[in-house]
């Protein structure tokens, strides 16, 4: 456990940005996941304990650039994999909107951070839900970003054709603001765009939705928590008496999209993390036996549970003879996915669901049975699979708990998601 | 419950992994990648779609360009000799 309040902090730290710009005066908590030079980053993960990287992510040059102050580098789950923050390697995070409650995660860290007034600002990563779910379960604002938009360069890799940096803020147009100071092409990732140069997300947070048509796609509605499903009904009351058009659509593939999230992530895991064998960073297992008993002496010490869960599984769904049963098949799913979306924002504006079909759980509750903890993931991962851009925005309480929601937009469509999301604040 | 998978599955996937599991670590995996992997056969069930991905190649000039230093490169290792990462024998 470390010193930090609600242990939102692995390390407290004070980098100074430039003077003047954007964000001068404004603190901002990063993921430590998110390489920041000189200053260690651990990703939660005993593993990577000691390690202080030679360089800053794109993302964090670009913070110090716009005059903002980094003040700790954010607890989370291990290499982000969970849902609570409670399988950090230095203890979990609590949730200053609800205590006793899990943060959410894999960003809890950073969600608390913002939502305990620890830091004005944050920056989180999603890779199936991970901004959009703690910023749900602890009362602020999170963006997961369309994918391309904001650089990966220096972002400590888990499931790489999934995962993207966002904000993490107490109100949408502050949330829209650090993304525009992120966003845009970096030569050093290759799989941005230039539709983020320039970006002004921030003016959309106006709260005119007049005319807007708001798709509720029933799959992600159905399965909520009733408390849940009350608040966002009465969010969606509230759009419509701002002038919003409300319609059902379907998404049929979405009940396979749990599946096909938690096979891709694990097998870009179980590659990604091969990186670790403790010779040039990380846990070294020892010069007593040969190359491969060393590397699996160093990650049986270094990985925790759940990340060695991931490799496994991973390992195990590419290996000969499963690759087509599972691999193949999840791609399979993920363009079928995509395909949903496309023909669901042909009927509309953007998609309203619950960020998480349930509010946060107790601590210490979801552990022991890892496949009900992925089923939560539910309305989150269907966005990764489809590189969409999403927001999760404060709808309300159940029973005093935080329940988020969230609005998906078409491909680069962050104007449409922050403009909705600013009519329910 | 589903079927645990074999035991000695799971250490055969962690060998190829190169993680070392206890025993313990390998009866519980065992149990629960049953329930994974039987929850995962949905897949079986999803139609082929043809969707055509709006993508296009990014290349760069192949340029020399500044790297890390040696000093930068080495100073994460838990060992190092002459300049150079240490790690344990090939064989």
């Amino acid at each position: 456990m470390g010193d930090s309040e609600y242990n939102a902090f692995v390390t407290e730290t004070t980098i100074e940005g430039a003077d003047d710009g954007p964000l001068a005066g404004k603190t901002v908590a990063v993921k430590d996941n998110i390489s920041t030079e000189g200053v260690r980053t651990t990703c939660g993960s005993a593993m990577l304990a000691d390690y202080v990287p030679p360089y800053d992510a794109t993302v964090v040059q670009r913070l110090k650039e716009a005059g903002a102050t980094i003040v700790g580098k954010a607890n989370m789950d291990e290499f982000g994999m969970g849902s609570t923050t409670e399988t950090s390697a230095y203890g979990p995070t609590e949730n200053p909107a609800a205590p006793g409650r899990v943060p959410g995660g894999s960003s809890g860290g950073s969600a608390a951070a913002v939502a305990g007034g620890l830091a004005d600002l944050a920056l989180g990563t999603d890779t199936g839900g991970s901004i959009r779910n703690p910023a749900a379960f602890c009362g602020v604002v999170g963006i997961k970003p369309t994918y391309g938009l904001v650089s990966r360069y220096g972002l400590v890799a888990y499931a790489n054709s999934l995962e993207q940096v966002g904000p993490l803020a107490p109100t949408v147009e502050e949330a829209a603001a650090l993304l525009d100071v992120v966003a845009g092409p970096d030569d050093h990732d290759a799989t941005t765009r230039q539709e983020g140069a320039d970006a002004d997300y921030a003016a959309a947070a106006d709260g005119d939705v007049e005319g807007m048509t708001v798709g509720v796609p029933t799959e992600l509605v159905e399965g909520a928590d009733e408390g849940v499903r009350e608040t966002f009904e009465a969010a969606l009351d509230d759009l419509r008496a701002q002038g919003v058009e409300t319609v059902e659509v379907s998404l049929p593939s979405v009940e396979t999209a749990v599946q096909a999230y938690y096979v891709i992530a694990m097998s870009e895991a179980s590659s990604n993390l091969a990186r670790y064998d403790g010779v040039r960073y990380g846990v070294s297992g020892g010069y007593e036996g040969d190359w491969n008993e060393s590397f699996a002496e160093g990650r049986e010490e270094g990985f925790g549970e759940e990340v060695k869960r991931r490799v496994l599984l991973g390992t195990y769904a590419l290996s000969a003879g499963y690759h087509d049963k599972y691999y193949a098949k999840a791609q399979d799913a993920r363009a079928w996915i995509q395909q949903d979306f496309d023909e669901a924002f042909a009927e509309a504006d953007v998609l309203a669901s619950p960020t998480m079909p349930v509010p946060p759980f107790e601590m210490g509750e979801s552990l022991d049975d890892p496949l009900q903890l992925y089923l939560s993931d539910a309305n989150t991962v269907p966005v990764n699979l489809a590189n969409l851009p999403a927001i999760s925005v404060p709808a309300g309480e159940t029973d005093g708990l935080p329940v988020g929601m969230q609005f998906v937009g078409p491909a680069f469509g962050e104007h449409a998601i922050v403009r909705a999301a600013s009519a329910l604040e | 419950m589903s079927e645990p998978v074999d035991p000695e599955e799971v250490r055969h996937v962690a060998d190829l992994a190169r993680v070392a599991l206890n025993d313990e670590e390998a009866t519980r995996f065992a149990e629960q990648f049953g329930d994974i992997l039987a929850y995962f056969d949905a897949l079986d069930e999803v139609p082929a779609v043809e969707r055509d991905a709006d993508l296009t190649n990014v290349m760069r000039a192949d340029d020399t360009r500044e790297g890390l230093s040696q000093e930068e490169a080495l100073r994460n290792a838990p060992e190092t000799v002459d300049g150079y990462f240490k790690g344990p024998r090939v064989s």
